[in-house]
């Protein structure tokens, strides 16, 4: 039986007013002066209105109103050729202003965790309202507000972090324990952005698909963030918690840890489970990760550009049976990065490419497109960081020239044709191969291309338990009803 | 020329990470003073 990618969907969440709260912000902002001190503002004077983020051509190309490869006709910096009457909502989702998503934010809220102001309240509330994936149930959530002298005394007393927006003080996220760190303020903002985030792409998710929440069994969250308590720091469920805020009453659900590659263990995972019967409908989520906000902002500051890391991107997969027309997970084809495969990067392409290819009879040359990181190199040439994308494609080309398969003079036709540019922001999960899932879907339904191999790799080292780094591979195929 | 030579080495995960340097450095006569991979993105 064969298990396809029934639905896709993508969201960004634009959250300037938070970047003072991505973890290398944060941190370079209480040694600069603070709230209100020099780097806050020199932050401030560049970052994006919510007009300028929708025209920005990779978002477009995120939410699936252009193609990646449009962006090889578009001259960079993107950010100074933004797209012509660009829109909000695109095929795969849509670009959430901030304004709306603190109604998410209190939609998502179960223990009283954000106050707004009833000024504020009474400002966003016929936004939040307009928004047509919200439920009046959500909108009660938004309440009445606390009183704005009362916010402030829980900021200057008792460790709420405030929260901005137009530069003023709206309303705050107070912590939940006096002493225990995993739920101090800082980090409930972090989980409580993903769980918002990852709630408003469900529901694209089911709105695409045309299924209602009951439909789904279970759900697996590839989210960055880890829920818990200073017991068990990582050990709680973004997943069962998303899928509560949807209505998602007759799932489970449990959360995927593995850095970066989380997304593909997922969707692995998921196709395992429906291929297996265990289950029929598996949603795989990622909601945003607040942490990477702002995590360049230095390089784009020295480079006097726009701070692009202002976007939460989420992403949400619908793994189901054969339906006859949607791309077919290949699940004899993933590639794994064994621990004692090495950890160059010759060892690990060929252990997520080239070993799952020639197990299948398959050339390099074989595959219509390779997604791989798909980190936005505007985003983190600035900083330093390089172009990954473009990296791991010509890493990609020399392993097919060693194997004879393209001559040594054709590796930049292979980037070109087999590649991408990239197009996603740096939220670790997010770049990870998948944001082509969308795009991959469309193209082989629509004849242009037959197949995609998706590579992902996660820095395991980071956690300081394990020199390792992981990866894992799948090879999507149009479905073989659309190929006949 | 690296014989003897202390070194300190910061590898990169999508570049060539830190075990495989500190290999040719060892294999090269060299001690690893202190050695890391980091993920820049």
């Amino acid at each position: 039986m064969a298990v396809v990618v029934k639905e896709c969907a993508y969201a960004l969440v634009h959250v300037p007013n938070f970047v003072r709260y991505g973890s290398k912000p944060i941190r370079d902002i209480s040694v600069s002066g603070g709230h209100g001190g020099d780097l806050e503002k020199k932050i401030y004077a560049h970052v994006r209105s919510f007009e300028e983020a929708v025209a920005y051509p990779p978002n477009q190309v995120f939410v699936g109103n252009l193609h990646p490869d449009a962006l090889h006709d578009i001259p960079q910096p993107w950010y100074e050729h933004q797209v012509k009457d660009a829109r909000k909502d695109g095929p795969f989702g849509e670009i959430l202003a901030e304004d709306q998503f603190y109604g998410w934010m209190k939609a998502a809220d179960d223990f009283d965790l954000v106050w707004l102001a009833p000024e504020f309240i009474g400002r966003i509330r016929d936004r939040v309202a307009s928004h047509p994936l919200i439920s009046e149930a959500d909108l009660s959530k938004l309440g009445s507000g606390v009183a704005i002298g009362k916010i402030i005394d829980k900021i200057n007393d008792d460790a709420a972090l405030p929260l901005f927006f137009d530069g003023e003080v709206v309303g705050c996220l107070r912590r939940d324990h006096d002493a225990d760190d995993t739920l101090k303020a800082h980090v409930l903002m972090e989980n409580l952005l993903t769980k918002a985030s990852g709630a408003l792409v469900m529901r694209h998710l089911f709105k695409r698909a045309g299924i209602e929440p009951g439909d789904v069994d279970f759900i697996l969250s590839c989210s960055e963030d880890a829920v818990g308590d200073r017991y068990n720091r990582g050990g709680g469920s973004l997943s069962k918690a998303i899928g509560e805020m949807c209505r998602c009453v007759n799932a489970s659900g449990h959360d995927i840890k593995a850095f970066c590659a989380a997304p593909i263990h997922a969707i692995v995972d998921a196709a395992a489970q429906v291929e297996a019967g265990v289950y029929d409908r598996v949603v795989v989520i990622g909601g945003g990760c607040l942490a990477k906000i702002g995590m360049k902002y230095s390089g784009h500051l020295k480079n006097n550009m726009p701070v692009l890391e202002d976007m939460l991107g989420c992403i949400a997969f619908l793994i189901t049976k054969d339906d006859g027309a949607s791309p077919v997970i290949r699940l004899d084809s993933v590639g794994k990065h064994n621990i004692g495969a090495g950890s160059n990067q010759q060892d690990i392409m060929t252990s997520l490419i080239v070993k799952p290819l020639d197990r299948l009879g398959l050339r390099m040359i074989d595959i219509d497109k390779y997604a791989t990181e798909m980190h936005n190199p505007e985003i983190t040439l600035p900083a330093g960081s390089g172009n990954t994308p473009l990296t791991n494609y010509k890493i990609m080309a020399a392993l097919a020239s060693i194997r004879k398969e393209i001559d040594r003079s054709a590796v930049d036709d292979f980037v070109r044709q087999r590649g991408m540019p990239g197009f996603s922001p740096t939220q670790g999960h997010i770049p990870a191969a998948v944001p082509f899932l969308g795009h991959a879907a469309l193209d082989m339904k629509a004849g242009r291309i037959k197949n995609t191999m998706f590579v992902a790799k996660g820095s395991l080292f980071l956690g300081r338990m394990s020199q390792l780094s992981d990866g894992l591979s799948f090879l999507l195929e149009a479905n073989p009803n659309i190929r006949k | 020329m690296f014989k003897g030579k202390k070194v300190i080495i910061i590898g990169e995960r999508d570049g060539v990470p830190g075990p495989a340097i500190a290999r040719c450095m060892m294999a090269a006569g060299a001690e690893v003073a202190f050695m890391t991979t980091e993920c820049f993105v």
